[in-house]
């Protein structure tokens, strides 16, 4: 129990380690998020209210493509350089592995968001009060995307395809997640509807996408082993 | 301690790679498998290793840790390196120590390889062989059993090749066994050959069994 646990550290600090150094996704993740946010004022131009009544969307859209940039190597790299092998050896089941490295993907990169969104949200023209409540979304939400990502890595993994694929595999299965994020953002923001039940929704679809999505990816590389 | 295979196959690809092989060997016994390329020598030792799957037959370790999969008491040393160029020499080691929960000293195996002077250089700046000691310093780091050697001497200077032969002496004499996929002498006395035949109408097929 404890050599599983020293493990499954070991290999969360490893990716974290990995993903802020040269070469890593963590930062970019982050610069791409703000590019995005902040061309969307350009685009639609200078009214306000429009800008306020979509920010939330557009920040959950920035989101949602800044995790999935970074998603595509997520396994992908350790399966070509033999160290998902070297981990199938260790003892560790799979499904734990692919958790911790997950984990570890959160912290680099959906973490980040949620930290930068406030000053984004300045440039849609959020009010200051709504500023924590659509944090607090992206703090609840961005786990799924992160996990809802693993099954696609996994999947380009098993079929030896990443990039595009990963996309058009992982986009669909994100929009429950991207419904309840932004109703809650919206909730928070102009009312009337109330926070609590899509919030709450948004808790769930993070913890069930937790639970699942190991089992799935791990399948999937499973069955591609060949 | 004893490993075996009993007539183990495997299909990969709709293709016959592996027919009807068997071996065994005990502690402190060597076993070469050779044969041409494509004979299926790797495929052989990721069976052992359980990183596939064989279609038919049986693999068994005899003596090992009882509840415990053969992958997880061997040690794989495959074409690919599994280190991160970005991270130190002596990180991507400590790395393996702790992912296969061993609390082995990695400065120790790093100098026993010859990387000791190295190992807070980024892995990126390494010559091919200085990855293959690397890999090496993971074998010698974290104690496991069975060791399944794909060509290890590959990129080995003949220097190297003199400290791997006495890495591996060393391990035999301590009741380890190893299975190395080689097209040259690995300098290790009183080792066992399997020859894994070349393809025959399609379907490859083991020559001999252990002499």
């Amino acid at each position: 129990m404890k050599a599983m646990r020293t493990a499954l550290t070991a290999l969360i600090l490893r990716d974290m380690k990995l993903a802020v150094r040269v070469g890593g996704g963590a930062f970019i993740a982050a610069l791409f998020f703000l590019i995005v946010v902040a061309l969307v004022p350009f685009a639609v131009g200078p009214d306000l209210a429009l800008l306020s009544r979509i920010g939330p969307a557009i920040l959950w859209l920035g989101a949602l493509l800044a995790s999935l940039l970074t998603l595509d190597r997520l396994i992908a790299v350790d399966a070509e350089d033999g160290s998902l092998d070297l981990i199938g050896m260790s003892g560790v089941p799979l499904e734990l592995a692919l958790t911790a490295k997950a984990l570890a993907h959160w912290l680099t990169t959906g973490l980040p968001l949620v930290v930068l969104s406030p000053v984004l949200a300045l440039l849609l023209n959020v009010e200051l009060a709504a500023m924590p409540a659509l944090a607090l979304t992206l703090l609840a939400g961005t786990p799924a995307l992160t996990f809802i990502g693993l099954i696609g890595a996994g999947l380009a993994v098993a079929l030896r395809r990443g990039g595009v694929l990963l996309a058009v595999l992982v986009l669909p299965l994100t929009i429950p997640v991207l419904i309840f994020g932004v109703a809650a953002a919206q909730a928070a923001i102009v009312g009337p509807a109330p926070f609590g039940p899509p919030f709450t929704i948004l808790c769930a679809l993070s913890l069930a996408s937790f639970v699942l999505a190991p089992v799935a990816a791990a399948a999937a590389i499973r069955h591609g082993m060949d | 301690m004893r490993l075996w295979a009993e007539n183990l196959g495997c299909r990969r690809g709709g293709r016959d790679v592996l027919h009807g092989i068997d071996l065994s060997l005990s502690s402190g016994e060597t076993l070469l498998v050779t044969g041409r390329n494509g004979a299926g020598k790797s495929t052989l030792l990721r069976l052992l290793a359980g990183l596939l799957q064989p279609s038919a037959g049986r693999i068994g370790l005899d003596g090992g840790q009882p509840d415990t999969e053969i992958g997880e008491q061997a040690h794989y040393l495959g074409h690919q390196d599994a280190q991160k160029p970005s991270l130190t020499v002596s990180e991507n080691l400590a790395f393996w120590i702790a992912c296969y929960g061993g609390s082995g000293d990695p400065m120790a195996a790093l100098e026993a390889v010859g990387l000791g002077s190295l190992a807070d250089l980024p892995a990126a700046y390494l010559s091919a062989g200085q990855r293959r000691r690397l890999s090496l310093a993971r074998l010698i780091a974290i104690a496991r059993p069975l060791w399944l050697l794909d060509e290890p001497t590959a990129a080995l200077d003949s220097q190297a090749q003199a400290q791997l032969a006495a890495i591996m002496q060393t391990h035999l004499a301590g009741g380890g066994l190893i299975v190395a996929a080689t097209h040259a002498p690995i300098g290790v006395t009183d080792s066992r050959i399997l020859e894994i035949g070349p393809p025959a109408d399609g379907a490859a097929y083991a020559t001999a069994g252990v002499p």
